[in-house]
């Protein structure tokens, strides 16, 4: 029992702490300093207090963006994870596919976001890409440049190309890791198809469906570089996310005290999502 | 080595912020070794906690209560800082 309670253990995790401080907190503290803050660069500061905090609460520009964000999230979430877990389901478990099929689902993986997006920049183009050339041959206007409609789908359809493999490539681990002492029992029982899946297989895999769908939604919630390529954040705002309206505010206009104070409010919220999405997908695991 | 970290724009009142929050870890800390174990237990959010969680939960909870008093009361903030005071003893008695 006193080696349960020998706290020493923790001194190996220093090496990580500095690290965390050097990529995380250093910089997070940064930018809790210029938030209350203005500059005009050559690190002179001027004390602003709470106004860009107050200016962003009350802006339209912030609350328009996170509800985009948000909307982005939920309809890649309710795509990906499901699509995920069907494609999991129905890859070969033994033989020769195994292999092809983890292949396959790694590529888009290992696609650098802004190649992601010039691919299907070029790829939806009506002139010379194959899919928008090809979707208005069938009679469907289809111009992702201006209509915010096109645009949505298009960053829609390209996030689930890219980050579907994920989900799958963590559902199928879960999957793989099921013993077959489980198919069998299921089999003497007489089990349906979807009971074999709702009893066995969806509870099996629930701890890295948490996994996907954590990551998948932080991810999204942070998404930058496909949609900034594809479309710039237009037609007009359409695709403008959070993530892009502050490298704007940062870069753009060089506003660093309102980026600041804005990075912090968008922190703040994907903390209190994740916690929220963690606490409740263990505490179900914790019931059962 | 002369390390100079004018680029980090420290001022005294988020000095203050972090230097609490560096104490708040430490009391932690000091609670944990006279009291191992986090205290565990289930409480009015029905799912279990230990103090580390309720820390974070207060914490958290803080944030955003001065967030909504920015937004929709004003910028004094010391009212703000008491109802979070009055929240994180709520969470500490009964989450």
């Amino acid at each position: 029992m006193d080696k349960t309670w020998n706290n020493k253990a923790w001194f190996l995790v220093l090496p990580v702490l500095v690290l965390v401080a050097f990529s995380a907190v250093i910089p997070l503290m940064t930018v809790v300093n210029y938030s209350v803050q203005d500059t005009f660069g050559n690190n002179v500061f001027f004390w602003a207090g709470t106004e860009w905090f107050e200016d962003l609460l009350h802006s339209n520009r912030f609350w328009e963006a996170m509800v985009r964000n948000l909307i982005f999230s939920f309809i890649i979430l309710a795509i990906e994870v499901p699509l995920g877990i069907f494609i999991a389901l129905n890859m070969p478990k033994k033989g020769w596919g195994v292999p092809v099929c983890l292949v396959l689902m790694a590529l888009p993986l290992l696609v650098p976001w802004n190649v992601v997006g010039t691919i299907w920049q070029v790829f939806g183009r009506n002139d010379i890409g194959l899919l928008g050339y090809y979707v208005n041959a069938l009679g469907i206007d289809y111009n992702y440049v201006q209509d915010p409609f096109d645009a949505w789908v298009t960053v829609i359809i390209m996030d689930v190309w890219h980050w579907t493999s994920l989900v799958v490539l963590l559902c199928y681990a879960g999957l793989v890791s099921i013993p077959d002492a489980f198919y069998q029992a299921a089999k003497i029982d007489g089990a349906s198809r979807w009971a074999v899946f709702r009893y066995i297989q969806l509870p099996k895999m629930q701890r890295v469906l948490l996994i996907a769908v954590l990551l998948r939604f932080m991810d999204s919630f942070m998404i930058y570089t496909e949609p900034f390529v594809v479309t710039g954040g237009g037609p007009g705002n359409s695709t403008t996310f959070l993530s892009i309206d502050l490298v704007k505010t940062a870069l753009g206009q060089f506003d660093l005290g309102p980026a600041a104070a804005m990075s912090l409010v968008y922190f703040l919220i994907i903390l209190l999502l994740s916690w929220v999405f963690y606490t409740v997908m263990t505490n179900y695991d914790a019931e059962r | 080595m002369n390390l100079d970290f004018s680029w980090m724009a420290w001022t005294w009142p988020t000095a203050a912020f972090f230097i609490i929050i560096v104490l708040m870890l430490f009391g932690m800390g000091v609670w944990e070794y006279v009291s191992p174990g986090g205290n565990p237990r289930v409480g009015v959010l029905r799912f279990e906690t230990t103090r580390g969680d309720r820390l974070f939960v207060s914490l958290l909870g803080s944030a955003f209560i001065h967030l909504a008093w920015l937004g929709l009361v004003g910028p004094n903030l010391w009212w703000a800082l008491a109802l979070s005071v009055i929240y994180a003893i709520g969470v500490f008695r009964y989450v």
